[in-house]
């Protein structure tokens, strides 16, 4: 597998990503700086976390308009895998690769904590190593991660399977105990319609290292290795 | 052609903080009276903030050197050696009076300040801490200077990408109108490539980047050297406003330069701006210093020398480059889009020379900054002993409803409200998160860890300023040894009232002196520190708080401790020995309101010896949990140790007496160790003359069991000592 991070100005979680990828692949990904008009030609393209160009406007909303953006939707509309992971799901969102928007978490407050996923399809190249309803641990660092979309729009995306994660108990219950956001319908992760794009808010690539007790986020980078064996 | 700034003819009105006695060097010095720019720079330089001087007579006595000591006080942050060719840098600084006249961005500018400290002496921070005093939880203040303190060392240290892993957290109503923020960065740099401040090579550029000067923090140095009163609100506008976007950008930039050849000397804008940059950068050199004003990239129009010279604005370094460099750093600083500009030149003259619009506004000769500097060997007084509190004087509670009110205080309750507002997982190395004895982060690449605390007990130095300074340095110690680090050096930041009263003197005096005794039979030495004086409103002092910041390595991870019990079945050994100390413990400052008492008397030795031992059962893989015994005593470590693990545990404390002085005693050098090999232990123990007791056993049921009859259920217990915090910011 091939792999472009694209590495924005205030990106922080660039090295986690290509980290995690190098971990469960054995393949170091290219890092791309913001300002290179050509991406290489790759398998997976990462928007990893961070801050893009500072966030001060709203989180992904430059980024969105930057040149190396219309690149990434150039391949992401032939089909290049692209995985937007906390800022990255922002930038995809604002760039309107992916439906919806991220509004401030309902308590107003950044939360860092370990929480629970329900993996909503087995169905795709980011969770076919996952089974449908597993649930997996991972952590969530954000400020902005609250998932909002007009209630057409969430029946569409559920209607048509394009909902990867919700946020859930440990032993799987959806409720609004268990959504660190306030994300509407407790929807952590999104597929475009193709499947090709997803975009979610927790970090998988902080949970893949047993060496730091959390691997609950492995599956999602094999399931992209099988992939593109 | 140049003309001299015009010059006040007689002594201003304002001195700006200088006494008659400190402004009548200023014009020996000169051998004429000052411009405004030159009694800026003065003003500055000689504050107590910059310039030490009622504090280094006491400083010196701390020792500073170590076989593992690469560098110690006296440059932006210390430096030391962990082996395999790898220094750690680290430093803790206040930003006390910025914090408390605007929270969020007071706090928010302390951790960027702290950072670039750090990597201006080419490390890759790796690491933030933090040591937070707040006033009564029921002082009207108290909860938005929580709420904006915390969110400001978040919205700093999340935007930067440096994980924010641990810290401690005090209320008290002596800080009521002054709180403490006490921020930590701990860096990672190659051994052989650490980056210096003194200026050398005469001819060589001085080069200005990052962030634009404003007019930001003018004079925050001074401010940050005067107390409080009713008029402080008026001091916002000194309070200076991070961009921590731009402080990632030349974090960045800087660590590249730093990878080529390019820089002879570097050091941070932080207090004082660019006149204590530039001013101490020639200085050290012993060089002087020609600076061109014009060239400084300015936020608007029209700023004056002395506006500029004094500016803190943020997210600023100031380099010596080689001259065949300066090309290649802009290179490097225009790919991350920021400002970088030949500002001067290191001359030979032993002066720094301002110009502006052609002017000469500033020449000072350099050398008597620093050696005319005013020092002052201030009076003091040595507190009065305060008598031992004998347990029989004390209440003897009930213990399960002791312990819930205990774990449910604001010293003791859960600090999740807060380190959940911290990305403590950025960077993908954090292999303790908050809430443990010590936050321990993987060096990249290795099995090699650091492990990181944050210590200072204020009650116990208020009331014996010597052993609450010893109790500082040894607490910071156990909780290395607690998670099975070898402890390697600390940094203190001394937070203190007014220097001018002689009882405040005597406390600073005597922290100190306790300090250095630990340091030196802990082989813990100070390799960079910070003093916050001042900390006074209306007369009225905070509780002395030499917060100590400690550093220690982890060879491997996977033979390192936590706090969380395991297994059920595991014994419960106590290490060290327990008299009951209940003076000055907050079983007998929250449950019987006195706050009275001598506090518990610390036995160096007994630190080194019982420490050791622990660190030995950790490495030889003898304990599944470890954890220090310190404020709330042996039951509420237990507690801990229970709810970190969800476990409950069996105790017996027959033969024990009085009750409450064994299970809530603060007696110090003490440690909880879970363990399978408990006979191996105690043997071990006893052989080395080491006391250490059979407690009783980690439980799979979720009670808490003291003599055969269940105290409390663990979700009880949770249930209180989680709720407070939440409860109370949430609050009305």
């Amino acid at each position: 597998m091939k792999t472009a991070v694209v590495v924005f100005p205030g990106s922080n979680r660039e090295q986690d990503v290509a980290d995690a990828l190098e971990r469960t692949t054995g393949r170091t990904p290219a890092m791309v700086w913001h300002r290179d008009s050509e991406l290489p030609a790759v398998d997976l393209i990462v928007l990893p976390g961070g801050f893009s160009y500072g966030d001060y406007l709203r989180c992904g909303a430059m980024a969105a308009r930057s040149p190396i953006m219309r690149e990434i939707a150039a391949e992401a509309g032939k089909g290049v895998a692209v995985l937007g992971i906390c800022n990255g799901f922002q930038t995809l969102c604002e760039a309107g690769l992916l439906p919806g928007v991220l509004l401030s978490n309902a308590s107003l407050r950044f939360c860092c904590r370990d929480i629970h996923l329900r993996v909503e399809t087995s169905q795709s190249l980011f969770t076919q190593r996952y089974a449908t309803g597993a649930v997996i641990k991972v952590p969530v660092a954000h400020h902005d991660g609250n998932y909002f979309a007009d209630p057409a729009t969430l029946d569409r995306i559920e209607d048509r399977g394009q909902v990867a994660f919700r946020y859930c108990s440990a032993a799987g219950a959806l409720d609004a105990a268990h959504n660190p956001n306030g994300s509407a319908r407790n929807i952590a992760g999104i597929f475009n319609d193709t499947k090709n794009v997803l975009g979610l808010m927790p970090h998988p690539e902080n949970a893949t290292d047993s060496a730091l007790g959390a691997i609950g986020g492995c599956g999602l980078f094999e399931s992209l290795a099988d992939a593109f064996a | 052609m140049s003309a001299r700034a015009a010059t006040p003819k007689a002594r201003p009105n304002d001195l700006m903080g200088l006494s008659d006695e400190e402004y009548d060097r200023v014009v020996a010095i000169l051998g004429r009276e000052p411009s405004l720019t030159e009694l800026g720079i003065f003003s500055v330089m000689w504050s107590e903030h910059c310039s030490y001087k009622s504090s280094k007579k006491w400083l010196k006595t701390l020792p500073t050197m170590a076989p593992w000591v690469i560098c110690g006080p006296g440059e932006n942050a210390g430096v030391i050696d962990i082996g395999d060719g790898e220094a750690v840098v680290f430093k803790m600084e206040s930003h006390n009076h910025p914090s408390f006249i605007e929270p969020y961005q007071g706090a928010a500018t302390g951790v960027g300040g702290i950072l670039r400290d750090v990597f201006t002496m080419g490390a890759r921070p790796i690491a933030n801490m933090n040591a937070l005093r707040f006033g009564d939880p029921a002082h009207p203040k108290t909860r938005h200077l929580v709420a904006g303190v915390v969110a400001g060392i978040g919205g700093y240290g999340n935007c930067v990408g440096v994980p924010t892993v641990g810290g401690e957290t005090n209320f008290h109503a002596s800080y009521n109108g002054n709180c403490l923020v006490n921020a930590m960065t701990v860096g990672l740099a190659r051994s052989d490539r650490i980056f210096y401040s003194a200026a050398a090579g005469p001819g060589n550029p001085v080069v200005y980047v990052g962030a634009k000067t404003g007019r930001d923090g003018i004079h925050g140095a001074t401010m940050a050297s005067a107390e409080f009163d009713e008029k402080s609100d008026e001091k916002r506008p000194t309070v200076q406003v991070g961009d921590p976007f731009t402080e990632k950008l030349l974090i960045e930039a800087c660590l590249e330069l730093m990878e080529t050849d390019a820089i002879v000397a570097i050091q941070d804008m932080g207090a004082a701006g660019l006149t204590s940059s530039s001013v101490e950068m020639a200085g050290k050199g012993g060089l002087g210093i020609e600076l061109d004003l014009d060239r400084v990239p300015t936020r608007e129009p029209s700023m004056s020398a002395y506006e500029i010279m004094l500016s803190e604005s943020q997210e600023r370094m100031l380099m010596i480059l080689k001259p065949e460099r300066e090309a290649l750093a802009r290179r490097i600083f225009d790919k991350y889009e920021l400002d970088c500009v030949t500002i001067g030149r290191v001359t030979e003259s032993g002066r720094i020379v301002v110009r502006k619009s052609g002017r000469v506004e500033a020449e000072i000769p350099l050398a008597p900054i620093a050696t005319e500097a005013p020092e002052y060997d201030r009076p003091w007084l040595r507190a009065p002993k305060r008598p031992e509190i004998a347990p029989g004087d004390v209440p003897n509670l009930e213990p399960a409803r002791a312990l819930a009110m205990l774990m449910a205080s604001p010293d003791l309750a859960s600090r999740r409200w807060i380190w959940e507002q911290y990305d403590y997982l950025v960077r993908g190395h954090t292999v303790q998160r908050p809430g443990g004895d010590a936050a321990v982060v993987r060096i990249p690449g290795r099995a090699k860890a650091l492990a990181i605390t944050t210590d200072c007990t204020p009650r116990y130095v208020d009331a014996d300023p010597e052993a609450g300074g010893a109790q500082a340095v040894a607490e910071s110690w156990r909780n290395l040894t607690a998670v099975g680090a070898r402890p390697l050096a600390i940094t203190d930041n001394m937070n203190f009232g007014n220097p001018e009263r002689p009882e405040i003197m005597g406390q600073f005096a005597g922290a100190i002196k306790g300090m250095a005794a630990a340091c030196r039979a802990l082989d813990y030495p100070v390799v960079s520190g910070n003093v916050s004086l001042y900390n006074e409103t209306n007369g009225q002092a905070i509780l002395p708080a030499p917060a100590v910041g400690g550093v220690g390595v982890i060879d491997d991870i996977a033979r390192m401790a936590t706090l969380a019990f395991k297994r059920a079945g595991d014994a419960i050994v106590l290490i060290g020995e327990t008299q009951g100390w209940l003076g000055c413990s907050l079983y007998l400052r929250e449950l019987c309101g006195r706050g009275a008492g001598a506090p518990p008397p610390v036995d160096l030795a007994a630190e080194r010896r019982n420490g050791d031992f622990v660190r030995r059962m950790i490495l030889e893989d003898r304990v599944s949990a470890c954890h220090d015994v310190s404020d709330g005593g042996l039951l509420v470590a237990l507690a801990e140790m229970a709810l970190a693990g969800d476990l409950g545990f069996a105790i017996e404390s027959a033969g024990q007496s009085p009750a409450h002085a064994f299970l809530f005693g603060e007696d110090q050098a003490r440690y909880v160790l879970a363990t399978r090999d408990a006979p191996v232990i105690v043997d071990a123990a006893v052989a080395g003359g080491i006391p250490a007791t059979v407690l009783g056993r980690v439980t799979a049921t979720g009670d808490l069991t003291l003599n055969g009859r269940p105290l409390i259920s663990i979700e009880e217990l949770r249930a209180a000592h989680e709720s407070w915090l939440p409860g109370f910011m949430n609050g009305p």
